[in-house]
């Protein structure tokens, strides 16, 4: 088995073994969409307008619920160490364990989002856009949780901290992510806001490895 | 192979550790690392396996770790503290694991740390020990010359400590090395000491950090 696969198999083992985190993540999204029509009142109309950015907003949180455990449990038990040893770069596993996470929790949610877009009365047109631009934003907001995680390893309570920093980083992912399924829901072209959607992800894809595995060395010293 | 350390000083938290340490360790060679509690071995372990900063010069077969970080830390297998074993994993899951990470082959290592009878079974329900041996498994494993071992024998029992013994020996007499920072006397035939003494008075005092020196305290 390839150093890849092998620690790909091993995240993906790991997050749905307990206490992984992977269901509760979507199990979150569910539950904050859901309660989003008893809160604003069920009128149709507003319920469509809010549906975009409710159901990105969501999106944000789920994905944020099971970062803390990214790096930190394997710095607790000792693993971090030795990954750091292995023939694999750090920025190598940085980014499989960041694919891992969107695997198991970005995932999860595109698929259940058009489920729940029904509840929020989302407009026809706009249901291939909200997946669309879910599968092109999501990895951006786990890749850019990564490096927070990886700024946050080490620290008691971690998690709160990490959510202050990354939650601002997501901001121009939720702005052009819903605003793409919002222009589709209106009838004008989701495509400007989906390119730049699609922009930041990459960049994000390409600068994180770097960017956290800095910071996992850095944790080192 | 060989190993050299040259004038290694470390600070952590600005605290000095220790300072101007040089040794240097030859090939076939399993040297005990001795000392009195807190005078910094598991540190200098954790430095030599570069995964902590520290001043002055570690080489090994001629690359310094300073200059190819990656080509040093691949020679090396390294046994802290933790176990680095997930308890949601079974011990067979946890093993290889470890092995398709690192490249080797795990017949041995299940034999010689007689994993085969705790095989299927979740790392959370294994004792001490037996996580202990699941650890240790993969320096096997790993297949890397350098072993630096930090208290490995710790809730062993006496007929595992003395295999793993012969394990090291073993590891040794094939060209291997290994650094084992322990108390406890592990019967090689006549191993390496490395005795780290504790810092004197003056040393304590010393500190990289202005906000340790005593005119802030």
């Amino acid at each position: 088995m390839s150093p890849t696969l092998a620690l790909l198999a091993r995240e993906l083992r790991l997050s749905l073994r307990s206490g992984g985190g992977a269901g509760l993540g979507l199990a979150f999204f569910l539950i904050v969409v859901l309660l989003v029509p008893f809160g604003v009142g069920p009128v149709p109309s507003l319920l469509a307008q809010i549906a975009p950015g409710t159901l990105w907003v969501a999106a944000l949180l789920a994905t944020l619920l099971s970062l803390d455990r990214l790096f930190q449990a394997d710095f607790e038990d000792g693993t971090l160490d030795i990954l750091t040893l292995s023939p694999m770069p750090l920025e190598g596993l940085v980014a499989i364990k960041a694919f891992a996470h969107w695997l198991t929790t970005g995932l999860p949610l595109i698929v259940a989002a058009p489920v729940l877009a029904l509840t929020l009365n989302l407009p026809d047109p706009a249901f291939f856009w909200l997946v669309t631009s879910l599968a092109a934003g999501t990895p951006a907001l786990n890749f850019l949780g990564a490096i927070g995680a990886s700024l946050t390893v080490g620290i008691r309570r971690g998690g709160l901290l990490l959510s202050l920093l990354v939650l601002p980083l997501y901001i121009p992912t939720l702005i052009f992510g819903a605003s793409a399924v919002s222009a589709a829901a209106d009838g004008a072209d989701p495509m400007p806001a989906f390119l730049l959607l699609a922009g930041i992800t990459l960049f994000t894809l390409a600068l994180t490895p770097f960017a956290a595995a800095a910071a996992l060395r850095m944790h080192m010293r | 192979m060989s190993l050299n350390a040259t004038d290694l000083t470390c600070y952590r938290s600005g605290r000095l550790i220790f300072s101007g340490l040089s040794f240097s360790l030859e090939n076939g060679q399993a040297t005990m690392l001795r000392g009195p509690n807190g005078v910094g071995k598991s540190t200098l372990l954790r430095v030599l396996a570069g995964v902590l900063e520290a001043d002055g010069e570690v080489e090994l077969n001629g690359t310094r770790l300073s200059g190819d970080r990656d080509a040093v830390q691949e020679q090396i297998a390294y046994a802290g503290h933790l176990d680095a074993i997930k308890p949601q994993l079974t011990v067979a899951e946890n093993l290889t694991f470890w092995a398709g990470l690192f490249g080797g082959r795990i017949e041995d290592a299940v034999e010689q740390f007689s994993l085969a009878e705790i095989w299927d079974r979740p790392a959370h329900a294994c004792s001490a020990g037996q996580k202990r041996r699941l650890g240790l498994a993969r320096l096997m494993v790993s297949e890397r010359p350098l072993w630096l071992l930090d208290e490995p024998t710790v809730s062993l029992d006496v007929e595992t400590t003395a295999r793993f013994a012969g394990i090291i020996a073993q590891h040794c007499a094939a060209g291997g090395m290994a650094l084992i920072a322990t108390h406890i006397d592990l019967g090689l035939a006549n191993p390496q000491e490395l005795l780290l003494h504790p810092l004197t008075e003056a040393q304590h005092a010393e500190t990289a950090d202005p906000f340790l020196s005593e005119d802030w305290t």
